[in-house]
């Protein structure tokens, strides 16, 4: 059967079939329970699996995850959410000195099979932690696969392949995107495959690689400026897609990437690096970057004087193609 | 009005004193002679264990260690108290738990001479590796206890931290999260008065580490951590409830060398705060025990201690032989092997960038 839902709905189908699934399947938060969480995202799960499955945590992020790192390794699949990503650096330690690591440190002894959970990326006009996008933070860790989605569609199939995989995943929602459109999507559980790029466009002009947020926005200019272009979706940060990445690059020669992290030590500067070591001759125009400023992310009533908007990256696509 | 709302208090528990003298009336009744002669074999080993350990460490044989001298009573106390099945979380000194559950000690020397391998700890052992971030280790103890629940396994989970790691958020979080959650955990506080070398008075102001329970809501008592009677019973009582909630327990010891082999407690202790404590040690005081027991000879301590050495001996040159193989660092990042990683493996292998 087919729904028309938006990002968050899907999501909440995908967190209720892994629970149907397997037993082993549990949710921890803050307000996740009666509450279903701040974005309603666990909404009706505490009624339909009860109090054992979806808890209510004390507000405390470090024990949130890293209590679901020793449920993980006790057999169970803990769906830890932590209510915005600002607030994740209080169980960073966790993340980075445990999640990441605990499989290499005992040779896959013990593993830590666990999806953690997070609003990121702004727009929406929060206040201050709130607006966040750290992937680059946990990427750079090495350990944890990082995934952002961009559609309810990517939402759900990612979500569902992240529970079926024996490692932490960091899943990322825009918070921008949970409620902006809705999209006809299967009811039943399917997988979207982790570490594969999406072609959302195909052209041959240039490639722009972006995710999450931004994909709207790099369509929305590929659109207006009737381009023929190849628009990537990462979809999931680490590991890199480089493949995929690669392969549209040599066929287009030009290159723009863009993300809503601050550009400055961002991902588009792992993949440009990459582009450059693997790819450079193949090029007609220097790799272009376009993110948020190299800051940290501002109070919401200068978001839209921050957050890359279509006409930066118009300008940038203007640029890339007058080379 | 004032209304008294809340009013709490902290036993502390001594069985056996310096003298090997017992107070019977507080005396463990499923202990006997032969499992107090068990105990000072174990912490006999494991004393016999560290030595050997310091002294590979000042050979180059082994990399940076933490000496447990001193709290044996703590760890051989608590460890023959759990069941079968019971299971713990250790942070970085807890060698003695691991010698009583059985860890074969080629094992333990691979963590000690630095291979990850040495992380691997066998499931029978029925514990966790080793953890190095002060008190990062309780938030696991909590979550491992709470799988239990949920699997409604009667089984009890151990989670040891030292004083200094009381004062970290893990450990008021996961004291916290245990209470609320009403799980499994018997948190232990291995008190061994010096943080490297920020004493117990410096982390806290508190007159006890045990109270710190009070505010997560759980039951907390302080025992003698050089008693290993007295820290049996405890723990064992502690291990009894656990399946009505968790329990934090105070063990109040000393760590009579140096923080680590990196470490060199001559530059702020006061020697004569070590002679104290020398007269409490805590296998001395088994001794006297089982010598008026006629458990004890010097002819029986010579064959044991001849024994153990050979033990460690072996498990040594077991773990010397150990031949790392570094495509093993690439094959255990994930469950698979993304393709960017394997093209850095690759790189290596085609490339000899790990010869000599």
């Amino acid at each position: 059967m087919i729904m028309k839902v938006n990002m968050v709905s899907a999501i909440n189908s995908a967190l209720d079939l892994a629970m149907q699934e397997k037993e082993e399947v549990v949710l921890l938060g803050e307000d996740i329970g009666k509450d279903g969480g701040v974005f309603r995202a666990t909404d009706g799960l505490q009624a339909k699996y009860g109090e054992g499955r979806v808890m209510d945590t004390p507000l405390a992020e470090s024990v949130i995850l890293g209590a679901s790192i020793g449920m993980a390794m006790s057999g169970l699949h803990p769906v830890p959410e932590i209510q915005f990503a600002g607030f994740m650096l209080m169980g960073f330690g966790q993340l980075a000195n445990h999640a990441a690591r605990y499989r290499s440190r005992t040779r896959s002894r013990f593993e830590v099979p666990m999806v953690v959970r997070t609003p990121i990326s702004g727009g929406v006009r929060t206040l201050e932690h709130h607006s966040d996008s750290p992937e680059a933070l946990y990427s750079h860790l090495g350990g944890l696969i990082v995934v952002i989605p961009s559609t309810p569609y990517d939402a759900k199939g990612l979500l569902i392949k992240a529970l079926h995989m024996r490692d932490p995943v960091i899943f990322l929602e825009p918070t921008k995107l949970y409620r902006l459109f809705k999209q006809e999507i299967p009811d039943e559980m399917y997988e979207v495959e982790i570490g594969k790029a999406n072609l959302v466009k195909e052209g041959n002009d240039l490639t722009i690689v972006t995710y999450g947020t931004m994909v709207g926005v790099v369509n929305e200019v590929v659109e207006k400026k009737n381009l023929s272009a190849d628009v990537l979706d990462l979809r999931t940060i680490n590991p890199l897609d480089e493949k995929s990445i690669l392969e549209s690059v040599k066929k287009t020669g030009k290159v723009l990437i863009v993300h809503e992290a601050p550009l400055g030590f961002g991902p588009g500067a792992e993949i440009a690096a990459r582009i450059a070591e693997k790819a450079i001759f193949e090029l007609d125009a220097p790799i272009m970057r376009v993110g948020s400023n190299s800051f940290p992310y501002p109070f919401p009533g200068y978001e839209n004087y921050y957050i890359p908007n279509a006409l930066k990256i118009s300008k940038a696509v203007d640029k890339l193609l007058s080379v | 009005m004032i209304k008294r709302v809340f009013q709490g208090a902290i036993d502390n528990i001594q069985i056996m004193d310096e003298n090997g003298e017992v107070d019977v009336s507080l005396f463990p009744s499923g202990l006997d002679d032969n499992k107090i002669l068990e105990m000072y074999k174990y912490m006999s080993f494991a004393r016999a264990l560290d030595a050997k350990c310091l002294s590979l460490q000042r050979q180059g044989r082994a990399v940076t260690y933490a000496p447990l001298i001193g709290e044996e009573a703590t760890q051989i106390g608590s460890a023959m108290a759990m069941r079968a099945g019971d299971l713990f979380v250790p942070n970085f000194r807890q060698h003695g738990v691991y010698l009583v559950r059985g860890l074969p000690l080629e094992i333990m020397f691979l963590y000690w001479r630095g291979f990850e391998e040495g992380g691997a700890i066998p499931k029978e052992v029925g514990g966790f590796p080793y953890i190095v971030p002060v008190s990062s280790q309780m938030p696991h103890a909590a979550g491992i206890a709470f799988a239990q629940k949920y699997n409604k396994k009667d089984v009890a989970v151990l989670g040891y931290v030292g004083d200094g790691g009381t004062s970290e958020g893990d450990f008021y979080e996961a004291l916290n999260f245990a209470g609320v959650f009403k799980i499994p955990m018997v948190a232990i506080i291995e008190n061994n008065q010096w943080a490297i070398s920020v004493p117990r008075s410096k982390q806290s102001a508190a007159e006890t580490l045990a109270q710190k329970g009070f505010g997560a809501g759980i039951k907390c008592v302080q025992v003698d951590g050089n008693d290993v009677v007295a820290v049996y019973k405890v723990i064992s009582e502690a291990i009894a409830n656990a399946k009505d909630g968790p329990t934090l327990v105070e063990c109040v010891t000393y760590r009579m060398s140096m923080h680590t082999t990196a470490d060199d407690p001559t530059k702020y202790r006061d020697p004569a705060e070590v002679e104290i404590w020398k007269a409490r040690d805590p296998i001395d005081r088994v001794r006297k025990y089982l010598t008026r027991k006629a458990l004890w000879t010097p002819e029986f301590e010579a064959k044991m201690g001849e024994e153990q050495l050979r033990l460690i001996d072996e498990a040594v040159a077991k773990a010397e032989t150990f031949k790392p193989d570094p495509k093993s660092m690439f094959e255990n990042v994930y469950s698979y092997m993304p393709e960017v990683l394997q093209e850095e493996l690759d790189d290596s292998v085609a490339n000899n960038f790990w010869q000599g």
